[in-house]
């Protein structure tokens, strides 16, 4: 029935966007704008206002009846809420950028789009908490305080705790803690991963596009074979192999991991590094270089790095992303960092079950979407910045 | 006189940098009848491209025509609608872009490329148009006009798509084409040919051109006017004899004078005396096949010696050879006398700093990310161990050689160079080798007229200062003619022909550089029927097709 309603209400659409090309090619006595719009783009305008009405619609419905919570329209407030405070604050921080700063970084705020400041902002909030977890936070992020499944919302009358703003886990520890605790390790084993990850993968790629010949062949081949496993099952794998060779306390597996992962990963930039390096390498401007009679490293890290910086830079921030989602998903296996350490992959996996809870109890399924927020915000926050450099850089080009 | 079929009056045409609008085209007025042709030259940056795409309504993204219009056959296409000038692009004006190659669409085959706007049009059926498709091939002279359409573009050579593209233009029977630059990338023997089927066509059904170029000889035989361009402002318009005759303006006739640029000969070589390099019994392969075969010369100190050949015809191969970076099978490369290892892996630092090479594309030989004062202390630093405060006098003193203000440039990147300025930069790093022979290898085909006359200028004021020895790879006889003491003409890897500038451009010729200096345009606007009568204009593509 709903189908039924939905393609009717889009035929019905194809007609009020007719309309509304014809009405605006009056009103405006056929400006260009109007006059050469495409079908399709009046359709897509009218679609957008009806969408625009019915998310505010559904924003101003009650959020209780007769005592039952409305999850959906809860849920949806609290997304629209968020994405409005965040789009202030970027707005904010972007105002600042501009008037604050060196000539140089207030050219830089002025050109930025607001996605870009968003991500920069989240990446500076980040940074901080990680760096200063143990004097922001306000419990320690293995202190078990009593009272376990602390809603979040800190209102007694909905099981909360002021104490506790968002809520404790089922042993009782506080939940904002081990969020910012959680940031120092998973981001930062990330981010040691990923570096990790480009050392290995950058400097081979580069080697094998300056040399080529059987040493080309011999590592593009081998990373050909690394790449055919699929990536979280080998890790998987390694780190159980490694665990029962090597010993299994769990600064041990720790190390696996990131060394491993990085192992992993590294192949992806090797690809990349080598096709950059291949296009680079065919230059003029490395010919003359090689000629001059140039030894290997000055024409990888001055010639050819310096042109790479742009496509490495924007692989960097993908696959940080990358990494940090594998961790998560091997912390929440079970074979990433231990416990009692904090990680926001382990804390989706061990709250997991109150997301039964979210069609009646919207307040106590937050508990794991707190996590996993935290990491899809990171992720975002980080593309939005590739893409803005991504886009600088070929802008660039031109 | 009726009305003309395109009238620009006024045309003002803005570019966005910077968030701000500057403006790229001043102010320019055209009138263009039916079947006439009017050639438009100017350097790169004249905006003879841009007046191109807004006599059709268009414009490049970045830009936008901010005054005037351009009326065609009473539409005027800057207010039209988007529905209206669909109808008139492909169908009444149709447009050849410079690179043939870049332009087709790898995917599809010729000739379904060339019916798909007489389709679209609803000119006619696809079928009809096919058969017409091929009827043009065959005016065109292309080979085997009844098979060729369908291949894909990678399987015909850069002259046959030119022409392949030039029939695709001519598909709905346009009462306007916008030629940009057609011929620019194409050998002179080639050149020739698509000139020839080009202006032929144009002729036979009286369809009105707009002919872009920077070469003047190209556009006095193509056009019935010529009107010359600077920086988005018209210099003058006339009549092609007059304007051949009796240019009016200051420009025009510093463009005209190009070409007379000729260095005085030099006294002859001492018999006796050792050459800088001696390339002997050079044969070089690329994988197991032979591209070059037994190529012997040399070249004698404080000389230039020009080597002359179509693409693919081994220049580049040979200096290749000389450098090193493919080693020859058979043969050696001698220096001073000396013989050079083959592979520049096997040379030394001497060895290497004393041949030096200067690119033809300026924008990949500078590493886009490394300011001008790196590029040429680097070479300063690594050959002669020059540090800190002599190392920037060093490299100031190059920069005052090859003229180019020390202070202004010193930190700049090489985007924000000019053409020339970037080739000059490349003429400066090999000199701050101090080296004895430098390869130059096509170094002003990039480059417009005026400034390419600068760079062979600078070149020779270079070698008579400091005793330099040039290889002058190159296929424009111009350029040879003005710099040159010695020439080598090279066809499919073999020497066809050397020996003294003076006896090389009198007859008897070789029958290959006969036809290479023939083909080079001349500025009399009747040269081309003469050549093309002198040759038997029926056989002319067929001819020069067999004979690459």
């Amino acid at each position: 029935m709903t189908l039924l309603y939905i393609i009717i209400a889009a035929i019905v659409l194809l007609g009020v966007a007719y309309a509304f090309r014809m009405a605006g090619q009056a009103a405006t006595s056929n400006k260009p704008f109007f006059r050469d719009m495409p079908f399709g783009v009046a359709y897509g305008y009218v679609l957008g206002a009806v969408l625009i009405v019915l998310g505010v619609w559904l924003f101003f419905q009650p959020q209780n009846v007769d005592g039952v919570p409305q999850a959906g329209v809860m849920f949806f407030r609290w997304a629209v809420q968020v994405f409005v405070v965040f789009a202030i604050a970027a707005y904010l921080f972007r105002l600042l950028g501009r008037s604050v700063g060196t000539e140089g970084s207030k050219k830089l705020f002025r050109s930025m789009p607001l996605t870009a400041a968003f991500g920069i902002l989240i990446i500076i909030i980040y940074a901080i908490v990680a760096i200063f977890a143990g004097a922001i936070a306000p419990y320690g992020q293995e202190e078990v305080l009593g009272a376990a499944n602390i809603v979040p919302g800190g209102n007694p009358a909905m099981n909360g705790n002021p104490e506790f703003p968002l809520g404790t886990d089922q042993i009782g520890r506080d939940i904002l803690s081990r969020l910012i605790f959680g940031a120092q390790n998973t981001v930062g084993i990330a981010f040691v991963t990923t570096c990790l990850a480009f050392l290995i993968g950058g400097s081979l790629g580069f080697l094998a596009a300056t040399l080529g010949g059987w040493l080309d062949q011999l590592l593009s081949r081998a990373v050909d074979a690394l790449m055919a496993i699929p990536a979280l099952i080998f890790a998987l794998l390694l780190i159980t192999i490694a665990t029962a060779w090597a010993g299994s306390a769990s600064w041990q597996v720790t190390i696996y991991m990131i060394l491993i992962i990085a192992v992993i990963d590294s192949t992806r930039v090797f690809r990349l590094s080598r096709a950059v390096g291949l296009n680079i390498v065919v230059m003029d401007y490395i010919e003359a270089a090689k000629l001059r009679g140039e030894g290997l490293g000055y024409l990888i890290f001055r010639e050819m790095l310096p042109n790479a910086y742009a496509p490495l830079l924007a692989e960097f921030g993908l696959r940080f992303c990358f990494v940090f989602l594998t961790i998560a998903s091997l912390s929440f296996l079970g074979v990433g960092i231990q416990p009692p350490l904090a990680d926001w992959g382990t804390m989706v996996r061990d709250l997991a079950q109150f997301i039964n809870f979210a069609a009646f109890a919207p307040n106590v399924a937050l508990a794991p979407l707190l996590a996993a927020g935290a990491i899809a915000l990171l992720t975002v926050a980080v593309n939005f910045v590739v893409d803005w450099m991504l886009h600088k850089s070929s802008g660039l080009k031109e | 006189m009726s009305e003309p079929l395109l009238k620009i009056r006024g045309l003002k045409i803005e570019g966005r940098s910077d968030e701000t609008w500057n403006p790229i085209i001043k102010g320019v007025d055209l009138d263009l009848n039916k079947g006439e042709v009017i050639g438009m030259i100017g350097e790169s940056g004249a905006g003879k491209s841009t007046i191109g795409l807004a006599s059709m309504g268009f414009c490049r993204d970045g830009v936008r025509i901010s005054e005037g219009s351009v009326v065609f056959d009473g539409v005027d296409l800057v207010t039209a609608s988007a529905a209206d000038k669909r109808a008139l692009l492909g169908k009444r004006i149709a447009y050849v872009a410079q690179s043939a190659a870049a332009s087709f669409n790898p995917a599809h085959k010729l000739i379904d490329q060339h019916t798909e706007g007489p389709v679209q049009h609803s000119v006619s059926y696809r079928s009809d148009s096919q058969a017409d498709g091929i009827e043009l091939y065959r005016r065109l002279r292309l080979p085997n006009p009844d098979e060729i359409g369908f291949r894909y573009p990678h399987q015909v050579s850069g002259g046959q798509l030119q022409r392949a593209m030039t029939a695709m233009a001519m598909a709905c029977r346009p009462d306007l084409i916008i030629f940009d630059e057609p011929t620019t990338a194409l050998d002179v023997t080639t050149q020739i040919e698509v000139l020839a089927s080009i202006r032929d066509i144009v002729e036979q059904f009286d369809t009105a051109a707009i002919y872009i170029t920077h070469d003047l000889a190209v556009v006095a035989q193509m056009a019935d006017k010529i009107k010359v361009l600077l920086k988005g402002d018209e210099v003058e318009e006339a009549d092609t004899r007059t304007m051949l005759s009796q240019p009016q303006e200051e420009y025009t006739k510093s463009l005209w004078a190009v070409r007379s640029f000729e260095r005085p000969a030099k006294p002859a070589v001492a018999t006796g005396a050792t050459p800088v390099i001696s390339v002997k019994n050079v044969t070089a392969a690329y994988g197991t096949v032979d591209v070059l075969h037994d190529v012997s010369f040399d070249i004698h100190e404080g000389r230039t010696v020009a080597v002359v050949g179509e693409s693919g015809s081994g220049k580049s191969t040979t200096a290749r050879c000389i450098t090193g970076l493919l080693p020859p099978r058979i043969g050696h490369i001698e220096f001073d006398g000396q013989q050079l290892p083959l592979n520049y892996r096997q040379r030394d630092k001497m060895q290497l700093r004393q041949a030096q090479m200067i690119y033809q594309m300026a924008d990949t030989a500078l590493n886009p990310r490394k300011t001008i004062g790196e590029t040429i202390g680097r070479p300063v630093e690594f050959y002669l161990g020059l540090k800190g405060k002599e190392k920037r006098a060093k490299v100031d003193a190059l920069l005052e050689e090859i003229e180019l203000e020390p202070t202004q440039y010193f930190h700049r990147l090489p985007s924000e160079l000019s053409g020339g300025q970037k080739q000059r930069i490349g003429i400066a790093r090999a000199l701050a080798a101090e080296p004895k022979f430098i390869i130059c290898d096509e170094v002003t085909s990039a480059l417009d007229q005026l400034v390419a006359e600068g760079i062979l200028k600078l070149l020779a004021k270079l070698q008579d200062q400091l005793g330099l020895s040039y290889m002058f790879i190159t296929h424009d006889l111009a350029t040879v003619r003005a710099i040159s003491d010695e020439v080598v003409v090279m066809k499919d890897g073999v020497v066809v022909e050397q020996g003294e500038k003076a006896d090389m451009f009198q007859p008897p010729h070789h029958p290959y550089t006969d036809l290479l200096l023939s083909s080079v345009p001349e500025m009399d606007p009747d040269w081309l029927d003469n050549l093309l009568k002198e040759r038997g204009v029926d056989n002319i593509g067929d001819a020069a097709v067999d004979k690459m």
